[in-house]
């Protein structure tokens, strides 16, 4: 396994279970044990937990697997005929089967001092930095950008959100429940600014593309992820926004993705997607295991995606493939109280459900509606439809 | 790749396996993410509060529900989950 974060160790804890006694190579550019990522956005940002509560796995239970763990070396290159990965100490791996899990990095803006989050360093460095009143400017109003803002206005800090878009994630979530969002953050005295677009880093803030200086103290780029995937350059695998696989999590003979970097063909969706959720990781590492291990027996992976997001006082929990979505429809609760689910329709199926502050029992029929390719007409109440709806993408 | 019968998880010591199938299951609430993740791998032993958070409805499990079980182990976004011997 190249990668050791949740997609990584989901694989190896899957191939030990399922009875593989080999030797079982785990490498990770990082120098620390598999750890949890959401919290570094959420409860460690915050300050409620401390790192250690991150650690995926207790070190017996990592014991345990009987791993050969290679952890602070980055695999730099993947020879496909000779079955080996180069690793940045110069040593080489061989292997029988290999699954590729080397996630994702965020992407950062020209100028230097910037903050990003996506490792436990990235967060212990914001952290130490949100302090009362210190002025923090988040570039990105998508979902990493909006919890971090969350955390840091908690903490008491001066919040500017910069986004490009009209409506924050309203090309995930639609319109009207981009609006919904929205709304928690001016509620609360956070200056969203959208429309806008920042072009560069500056010692003193960040400098927008129609001139202006916007002044922080600190300034977080929040603007989405690349795949890590420049080591296979050469490889002879195909890249192209992940690694391109096909249903079954294969790239190319005996060697699988898993995890954000993965790009696999979704039969229940009948596209492929990417997805960068921290269910998907675990799931689909477990998935690219166990049809490694057992080819004759191999399944497609075909879930249903699913994330959550902490915002304020918000849960928001999603299931399916939202983004491309034709229409969105309320079919509980009430946008404006701030409590509902929102269903999404791709042609004539229901392929999404968005959920804040409601109980389980009433997403979890949705997930069910997802999972079983329910027809939208059948499924959704006319009723609900009368909702202003909206497609989230153009016609 | 050597396939066998399937092993013990890890967490298991595999000299207790047979003769003592069942397996504590340990749930850290104040961790769980309310992703609902362990309902859906083990309904008989998890189980949701109205907020979503993860109850556990058995804490002593049989082999019978131990593959449920592992399965929700390793789909719990949170790492929330433990099995442990006894």
């Amino acid at each position: 396994m190249v990668g050791a974060s949740a997609a990584g160790l989901a694989a190896a804890e899957t191939l030990r279970r399922e009875g593989f006694d080999g030797t079982l190579t785990l490498v990770g550019d990082e120098p620390l044990a598999p750890y949890d990522r959401p919290p570094l956005s959420k409860q460690l940002l915050a300050a409620e937990w401390e790192p250690a509560r991150l650690a995926l796995r207790t070190p017996d239970d990592l014991a345990g697997l009987d791993l050969d763990l290679r952890l602070g070396v980055a695999a730099t290159g993947l020879e496909l005929t000779e079955r080996t990965v180069r690793l940045a100490d110069g040593s080489t791996v061989p292997y029988d089967g290999l699954i590729l899990a080397t996630g994702v990095r965020p992407r950062r803006l020209p100028g230097e001092g910037a903050h990003v989050l996506r490792t436990l360093d990235d967060a212990l460095r914001l952290r130490d930095r949100l302090t009362t009143g210190r002025r923090l400017v988040v570039v990105g109003a998508g979902f990493l950008g909006a919890e971090a803002a969350s955390v840091a206005w908690r903490l008491g800090c001066e919040v500017t959100l910069l986004e490009p878009a009209p409506v924050p994630l309203a090309h995930a979530v639609g319109t009207e429940v981009g609006e919904v969002l929205t709304r928690a953050h001016l509620d609360r005295g956070v200056d969203l600014r959208c429309g806008v677009t920042v072009t560069e880093v500056t010692e003193d803030g960040v400098r927008l593309a129609d001139g202006q200086l916007v002044e922080a103290d600190e300034v977080l780029v929040a603007v989405g992820s690349l795949p890590n995937t420049e080591w296979l350059a050469g490889s002879g695998l195909t890249v192209g926004d992940g690694v391109v696989c096909d249903e079954y999590c294969e790239a190319a003979r005996n060697v699988y993705a898993a995890g954000d970097v993965a790009r696999w063909y979704n039969p229940l969706f009948g596209q492929s997607m990417r997805i960068e959720h921290r269910t998907n990781a675990a799931e689909q590492g477990m998935a690219a295991a166990r049809n490694l291990l057992d080819p004759e027996a191999r399944k497609p992976f075909a879930p249903v995606p699913y994330f959550w997001s902490d915002q304020y006082d918000m849960k928001i929990q999603a299931y399916g493939f939202l983004r491309g979505h034709d229409e969105v429809a309320v079919v509980a609760g009430d946008l404006a109280e701030g409590r509902f689910v929102a269903a999404y329709r791709r042609g004539d199926r229901v392929t999404g459900a968005l959920a804040v502050g409601m109980p389980p029992k009433a997403i979890r029929q949705w997930r069910q509606a997802i999972m079983t390719g329910a027809d939208w007409d059948g499924t959704v109440p006319s009723g609900s439809r009368a909702e202003p709806v909206s497609g989230g993408a153009p016609a | 790749m050597t396939v066998g019968s399937p092993a013990p998880a890890h967490t298991t010591n595999p000299m207790h396996e047979e003769g003592n199938p069942a397996m504590k299951v340990e749930l850290e609430a104040d961790k769980c993410v309310a992703s609902g993740q362990c309902v859906l791998a083990a309904m008989d032993v998890f189980d949701q509060d109205d907020d979503g958070i993860a109850i556990l409805l058995e804490e002593q499990v049989g082999e019978d529900r131990l593959d449920d079980v592992r399965e929700a182990v390793a789909v719990c976004p949170a790492a929330a989950i433990r099995l442990v011997d006894q």
